[in-house]
This record gives C-alpha cells, structure tokens and sequence, in this order.
C-alpha cells in the first residue's frame, strides 16, 4: 500500500537508489554468477537462471541487456499466481523498446539493494509502472545515444524499435550494443523525472495479450516451489506444536516411542527469544514421511499458553463489548464527524450489526522453509511475500545482522496474504543452526492450519440518520476485529484522530458514498491478537468490512423504499472528499458510479426473476482512497427455502482498475478474487474453539469447488488512467452482493459470513409459519 | 518394510521402504521428482494425482507396498515433450495461476478423457471437483478440458498413454 512506500520513493522512484551505473560492460556489478544459481526463473525448468553472455550492459538496477540482446529484468515480488513478473516486465520492455521474445525474468534472492520487497496489497502494478516506465525509458535513451554513436549518426535521426536503434535504412541492436562494450550515459535524478515516457497511444506492449512467462513450467511439474527446494545433506522436520499459538514453555519432552520410527533423528525444543513460535519442539528425521510419523509419537508437555479456553463466541462477545464502549477504538479522519448532532436531529434512523467467522487461508501449499547456516551466512530457501518484515525478527533470532540472512526465491503455493507472514521461517533457521545441518521444515496440511494467520473475526455496527425528504444526514462505522498490523508490524499502523489504527482492519469502511456527517471507528480487539496471530488475507480489511457496508446500503435502500442501485447512484456523488484526485482516483465516486450502472445494467437489473430467485448489487472501491479500483458485482442467486441452500447462479463483475497492463491475467485475477469472495461468502468459515481453529483440513473446512463455480460475466472499463490494484478489489463485493440477492430473492436479511443452509432455514422459519 | 518393485514414467525403481509410507513421498523425496505436490494428506485435494496402471489415483493416501507390480506415471512422464493435449491447452489458454495444484488437475484431466473421451461439462465437474484449486482457476479448467477433448477427438493421440 502506499502506506508502505517510502514518501521519497513515491515522490521519485528512481532517485533514492540512484539510477546506476551506466558504464560499462563489465556490468556484473550485481552478481549475476551468485543469481544464476539462486534467484529464480519462472521461464525455466527448475527455475534455473540462465547466466547472461557477457559483456553486459546494466543501464540499472532493474535490468541488464547481455551480448546476445537478452534482456532479463529483475523482479522484486512474489510470484503467487498473478503473473507478476510479466506484467511488471511487459511495462520496462515497453518503454525501453525491448524485443519481448528476449526478455527474462528472474525473482531475486533478499538483499536491501532492492529496498522494500512486499507483494501484496495489490500494489505491485501500480507501485512498479512509474519506477520501470522511468527505467526503461532510461534504457532507450542511452541506448539510442550508444547506437547512434556505434554507427556514427545522429541520435536525433535514430529512434528504438523492438531490441534494435534505427537510423534511417540502418540499425544497431541492442544485442551488439552490449557486446560491442559500449558507454551508456548516466542520468541524474532531474534528467529522469523529465524523461518522456510514451503515450498510452505508442505502447506496443502494455495492454496487448500475452503468454504469462511462469505458465510453461506450471504445466510440465518444473516450477521449483519452496517445498520443493533440496540442498546436499538436509534433513526434514516437522513441528510438534503447542496447544496454544502464544506464549507455550516446553516443559519436557519424551520421544522415546519415535526412536522407533525408521530415520527419526531428534526432537529439538526452540529457544526463540522473538517469540514467534513459543513453545516449539521440531522433530527432525531422515525423511519427511519418518519426520510425520515421529511427530505423532513425540509426547511435550507444556506449560503457559493464551488463550487455551478462549473460542469463537468469547472472542466475538468481547468485541461487542468494545464496541459498546464508546471511548475505545481510534476514530479516522473522514472529515466533518459530529454524528450525533445527525442522529438527534434526524427524522428516522437505522442501526445493525454484522459478523464474519474466522477465515482461513488453506494456501495449498504448506507453509515451509529449507535453512542452512554456512560461512556465517543463513540461507533460507522459502516462498515468502514480505522478506523486508521477516528480515529484522530473523535478525534477532539468530544474533546475526541482516546482510547476514539471505531469503531465497521460489514460486508460491499460494500466498493469499498467508506469506506475507515469514514466521515459519524462523523454527527453521533455528533448528538448522541447532542441527548444523540444512534442515527442511514443512507444515503437515493440519499444522498449516493450526499455524495459520486467519483472517479474524469480526463485528461491526453500523447507523444511519435520515432527513425528512430521505437524504443521508450521518453514518458511523464501528468495526473490531483482531489486528493484524498491530502485531506484526507495528510501525505501519496509520494515525486516526485519537491514536493509531490498523488500516488494514478498516479499510474499505472509509467509502466514497456522500454521508454527511460520518464517523468511523476502528477497535483492535486485543483477545483475538493474544489467542491468535491475525494476518492479512486476500482482499483484507474491505473483504469484511464491506460485506457490512454494502449490506447496509442495502438495508437502507430497502428502509427508504428506494431501489439499491438508485440509492446508491444518489450517494456516489463526487464531491468534497469523495471528488477523487490525481493521479490515482481522477474522477473519484463517479467512476464508482459508472461500474455500479454498467454492472447492474449487463445483469438486466429490474428484470423479472423466477420464484425465489433475486438479483443483489454491490460496489467497492477495492483495497484502499489512496489507490481505489472500482468495482461492482451483481450476483443472481437461487435461494431453496427447504433446505436453505444458496446457489450462485451468475455474478456480473465490472472494474475499472485504470491501464490494464497485461488483459488475460486482468481477467483471470478478476475471476479468481470473485470466487474467493463466493468461497468466503457460501463455503468457508471456521471458529476457534479452545484457543484452536476447529476445521484444520477439507475433510471439514471446505472451499469452493468446481462443481459450485456460477457463470462469470468479467468485464473491464477501457482507459488509460493510472493502473491501480486487480488481485484482491473483486473478493470485496461478493460476499453483500450475494446477501443482497438472497434479500431480494425470499426477503431474508442475513448479516452473517458465511452464510449457511441452517441460517437462511432460520431466517425464513417465520415466514413458512 | 518390504522391496517394492514398480516403474515410473517407464524406468523401473526399486524401494525398500515401510510398507505404508505413502506413494507421494517415494516420489518426492526418494525418487526427487517433485511435480507432483503435497497439498492435504488426506486424499482430499488432489495436488498429489499421479496414474496408476493408468488411473488417477491420489498419492497421498497410497501405500507403496500397494503398487508393486504397477506402472506410475507422474506429470514429469505424461508427455516426453510435455505435450500432452491436456498440457497443450492448459498452455493455451492459460488456466494456471499459482500452479501448485496444477500437475494433478492436469493428471486428473489426462485420466479422465481416457474414460470420457468426450466429457459433458457436468462430467468435468464431477470428476475434478475432487481437485480444489485455491487460486479458483475452475473456469479455465473447465475450458481447457474441453479444448483437449476436442483435440483428442480430432486424433491427436497423447503420444505417453499410459500402460496398464
């Protein structure tokens, strides 16, 4: 989020690491032999890198060109199934007029040259478009200047296209360039802010299908995930853990019975004085099938532990109570906020509560790391999406200094937000240095899910105050939930008006509906953060927060006898706070306006339906004002009033999310982050009960599977404004759109996720009287 | 433990192993091909599919002591050049995000068109219902059956089908 970027970065992207180094050939200044046999690329069996055929330009940090005109750029983030790489990639060749059939990327390994390394959030598009546009406009330009010399011309008759320079008949490509050890010129910060980038009219690659680079290797069993990384030696592990995710002591442990399993090594108690995995005992073994066996048989006893009686209803009758309070919580700043003046003068009002059950990620991959300690450095062999948070808490763990630890890449089982939290890396990096063995610790499916950062539960309460004539005089927003930002990573909570605040516990509460006087309260609830480690997952705070928000739209639609969408049409107005601003929100609520017509209109809004069958509108700005995607989804759903079973028959889901860089995966990101949002908002769920999830595998917690999938409608607004988010906007509106719909199928309001059989059953249970 | 005897992808193995340590680690771990993926353990998610004697069969939950004698085929051996009519439009069309779960959705598509050569899309989802994607590429899946339907059907034979 922007949040996460530093303010001089935003400002100019380039200048804080300097746009290096332009002389030169030798240009392995960023140690290309060490990459090729770590880093990652997704393009290639095993992801082996490929080394570059020198000499090599590095014209920057971001890329290098090599004498065969490869260019391979450098790609910070996580891939997780976005394609990432591509798109990132897909905007560098653009500007810098790069034969794309040539062009590599590689997942770089941790190192603070790279500066912040975080995917998720969505950002990773909008973050990266201004800083690769600048660098590879940067490329082009010294490269025209290099070409133009090579062939003894002018650089003002020569011009770039597809990895050559031009000049009239004759050309130069980029290929040569390099091998021919030419001079690029240096730019200084100012040279490059004021470097022409094209215009969205001359893009040849932005915008245009192309095949995602890691797509080959996800087909023929090649891509090299973090559960598949191997070094010479390794021994596996797997862990013994606690009856409680906090704060557990080992008190002994017997394995007595796993010496009797083939290949068990040991069972090594984890001195963790970060605390990230208290009460941690690893069993170690020869194979990973010996290392599941032992674990079994290890018997620990341990002492301590928050939260052993602690469950679902504890957690959630406790935030009510914090709620009730009303001098908790941390107010945000959404301007004018004298609510109560708005209710006491209004003519009518209404008020409800809404809940989310605890969410799981269920990631398919497990959760693992391979750690071995050498030369005084620690290598972590891992999938991870936040090596820049993991770094400093490995740091204290082991006592070595950061530059010292070095976060591998590998493709990602699914991240989901799940990898945004490197916890699981620290057992493993303490039990290597304990072994002195490379240890491979993998989380069996139930530990994964017992070990999870869920997604808390939640309550919110929401009022709205009415005028006379119907308008919107006041809303408050009062939502508590556990924080995940408050426990691990602290200084990226957001100043509200009276303390600071998980903005990504709220987000999404902020909307760009014109409210009038508006409140919104944001509580930590300290139970949930104590009985478990909360985390981001897929679509975070607006993945709840506005399944209250639009639900409630709703309900006030309904309370003004108004028609949901019209209402809403009246709220997104555009003005003062709500106009949007440049350059990410340009045109502010009313391009949420826009999606919300487009979308109720593609879905024959106002048509007639069969017999318990409703269609049901919702809209969100995606994940946060400073970058919002603009989205709706109508959802037509079936509702049987025997059983009380939902289907989803269809979801017509428009976004406008600016520049769309790379169009298929657009869609498929679109279509995934839906069906999650119908996965969390039918099927899934979970509840804590004695201090543990309740559902740790599918024999009980059950995603969606393809037989549940409704037809998909996914459609974008053409433009060419700032790219902003696609991977998450989507989840947020399915969830109330399908509520809204069951409302409008058999007139049932259900202000709980997930929505089950068993509460429609009892929702209508007055009706079948 | 016993002496397993079987083959895969064509070469023969031989392992002395506890009768019950499931398939999935031999292959993973013993053998080291990794493309077949550990996802629930309890046969639930399918990320482990490999063939048995040409069925899809999950890993996970399978003995080795149970599969002396069988032929296994693994995603690394469905196709020598990885072009299997399944793998072909999971290319084209591009149905993996993450990927992970991808070798057995591709296993499990392989199996069925032996059995469905022409699979009706309620078919296709009976039979991969039993392979969660968490990336929910289930709308391409479905696509990419019937593409690699169509093309079997017009007589490109998978150039690896699997013995029995």
């Amino acid at each position: 989020m922007s949040r996460l970027v530093p303010r001089e970065e935003k400002a100019h992207p380039l200048t804080r690491r300097g746009f290096l180094v332009a002389a030169g050939s030798a240009g392995l200044a960023f140690g290309f032999a060490r990459i090729a046999e770590a880093a990652m690329d997704p393009a290639a069996a095993e992801g082996v890198v490929a080394p570059p055929v020198p000499p090599q330009l590095d014209p920057s940090l971001w890329f290098g060109i090599d004498a065969d005109g490869v260019v391979t750029v450098n790609i910070v983030r996580a891939e997780m199934g976005q394609h990432v790489g591509t798109a990132l990639a897909r905007i560098l060749a653009d500007e810098l007029e790069a034969d794309w059939d040539k062009v590599r990327i590689v997942h770089v390994d941790s190192d603070p040259k790279w500066g912040l390394m975080v995917t998720g959030g969505s950002w990773s598009v909008w973050q990266t478009f201004p800083l690769f546009s600048q660098a590879g406009a940067a490329g082009r330009i010294a490269l025209i200047e290099a070409g133009a010399k090579l062939m003894g011309v002018g650089p003002a008759s020569c011009r770039a296209l597809a990895g050559k320079v031009v000049s009239g008949g004759r050309s130069i490509s980029y290929g040569d360039i390099a091998r021919r050890g030419a001079t690029l010129r240096q730019f200084t910060a100012d040279e490059l802010a004021r470097l022409p980038v094209k215009p969205p009219s001359q893009r040849r690659l932005i915008g245009q299908p192309v095949k995602a680079l890691d797509v080959a290797t996800k087909t023929d069993g090649t891509a090299r995930y973090g559960i598949d990384a191997k070094l010479p030696g390794m021994v596996y592990a797997r862990p013994k853990l606690p009856p409680t995710r906090n704060g557990a002591k080992v008190l002994s442990i017997d394995d007595s019975a796993a010496r009797e399993v083939k290949g068990y090594v040991k069972s090594v108690a984890i001195d963790d004085p970060t605390g990230t995995v208290s009460g941690w005992v690893v069993v170690v073994a020869e194979s990973y099938h010996a290392a599941i066996k032992a674990t079994d048989l290890v018997k620990v006893q341990w002492s301590g532990g928050d939260g052993l009686s602690t469950s679902e209803g504890d957690i959630q009758e406790y935030a009510r109570q914090l709620i009730a309070k009303a001098d908790g919580g941390v107010d945000l700043n959404v301007g004018p906020g004298d609510t109560a003046a708005a209710f006491r003068t209004a003519s009518s009002s209404i008020e409800q509560e809404y809940t989310t059950s605890t969410v799981l990620h269920f990631q398919l991959e497990p959760v693992n790391a391979l750690a071995f300690e050498h030369d005084g450095v620690m290598e972590i062999h891992t999938g991870n999406q936040w090596q820049s948070l993991i770094l400093p808490t490995l740091s204290k763990a082991l006592g070595l200094p950061e530059a010292k630890i070095i976060l591998r890449s590998y493709m990602l089982g699914g991240g989901f937000g799940r990898r945004l939290n490197g916890d699981y890396t620290v057992p493993a990096a303490l039990a290597a240095r304990a072994l002195k063995r490379p240890v491979k610790l993998v989380l069996t499916r139930e530990d994964d899910s017992r070990f999870d950062s869920v997604r808390s539960a939640s309550v919110q309460r929401l009022r709205m105050a009415f005028d006379k004539g119907g308008g919107v005089t006041g809303m408050e927003h009062h939502a508590c939930a556990g924080w995940p930002t408050q426990v691990m990573a602290p200084g990226f909570l957001a100043p509200g008006k009276n303390g600071k605040y998980d903005p990504f516990a709220i987000a999404g509460a902020d909307h760009w509906y014109d409210v009038g006087q508006q409140r919104v309260r944001a509580i930590s609830n300290d139970l949930a953060n104590s009985v478990f480690r909360p985390g981001w997952l897929r679509s975070v705070g607006p993945g709840w927060t506005n399944w209250a928000v639009e639900s409630f739209m709703d309900e006030a639609a309904h309370h003004l006898r108004l028609d949901p969408v019209t209402f809403r049409l009246k709220l997104l107005t555009a003005r003062g706070r709500n106009a949007g601003s440049a350059p990410n929100a340009i045109g502010g609520a009313l391009r949420q306006a826009a999606v919300v017509r487009r979308a109720a209109e593609k879905a024959g809004w106002g048509a007639k339906l069969p017999a318990d069958t409703g269609l049901g509108l919702a809209t969100s700005f995606g994940q946060e004002r400073d970058m919002p995607t603009w989205v709706a989804c109508a959802a037509r759903v079936r509702v049987d009033r025997a059983t009380g079973v939902v289907t989803v028959e269809k979801l017509t889901l428009v976004t406008d999310a600016g520049t769309i860089v790379d169009p298929d995966g657009a869609i498929a990101q679109t279509q995934g982050a839906a069906l999650w949002g119908l996965s969390m908002a039918i099927h899934e769920g979970t509840q804590f009960a004695e201090g543990q999830v309740k559902d740790v595998n599918l024999d009980t917690y059950m995603p969606l599977r393809i037989a549940d999938v409704p037809d998909l409608d996914v459609s974008f607004v053409e433009s060419t404004e700032v790219p902003v988010g696609l991977g998450e906007p989507a989840v947020t509106v399915v969830a109330p759109a399908i509520g809204n719909a069951v409302f409008a199928a058999v007139g049932v309001r259900l202000r709980h996720l997930p929505i089950t059989p068993e509460a429609v059953r009892a929702a209508l249970r007055p009706e079948l009287k | 433990m016993t002496i397993t005897s079987f083959t895969i992808n064509g070469r023969a193995v031989r392992v002395n192993l506890d009768d019950e340590t499931p398939l999935l680690w031999v292959i993973r771990d013993e053998i080291g091909l990794t493309g077949t993926k550990f996802g629930c353990g309890i046969g639930m998610c399918g990320a482990c599919t490999v063939h048995v004697g040409g069925r899809a069969t999950r890993s996970c939950i399978t003995p080795i002591a149970s599969i002396d004698g069988a032929a296994v085929t693994t995603i690394e051996g469905l196709d020598p050049a990885a072009n299997h009519p399944v793998q072909k439009a999971w290319r084209e069309i591009q149905v993996p995000q993450c990927g992970y779960c991808q070798s057995g959705q591709i296993m499990q598509a392989a199996a069925m068109l032996v059995d469905f050569p022409n699979p009706t899309d309620a078919d296709i989802d009976a039979v991969m219902t039993g392979n969660l994607c968490r990336c929910m590429t289930y709308v391409r899946i479905r696509a990419a059956v019937r593409q690699a339907a169509g093309e079997m059907a017009a007589g490109v034979v998978p150039t690896a089908k699997v013995k029995a």
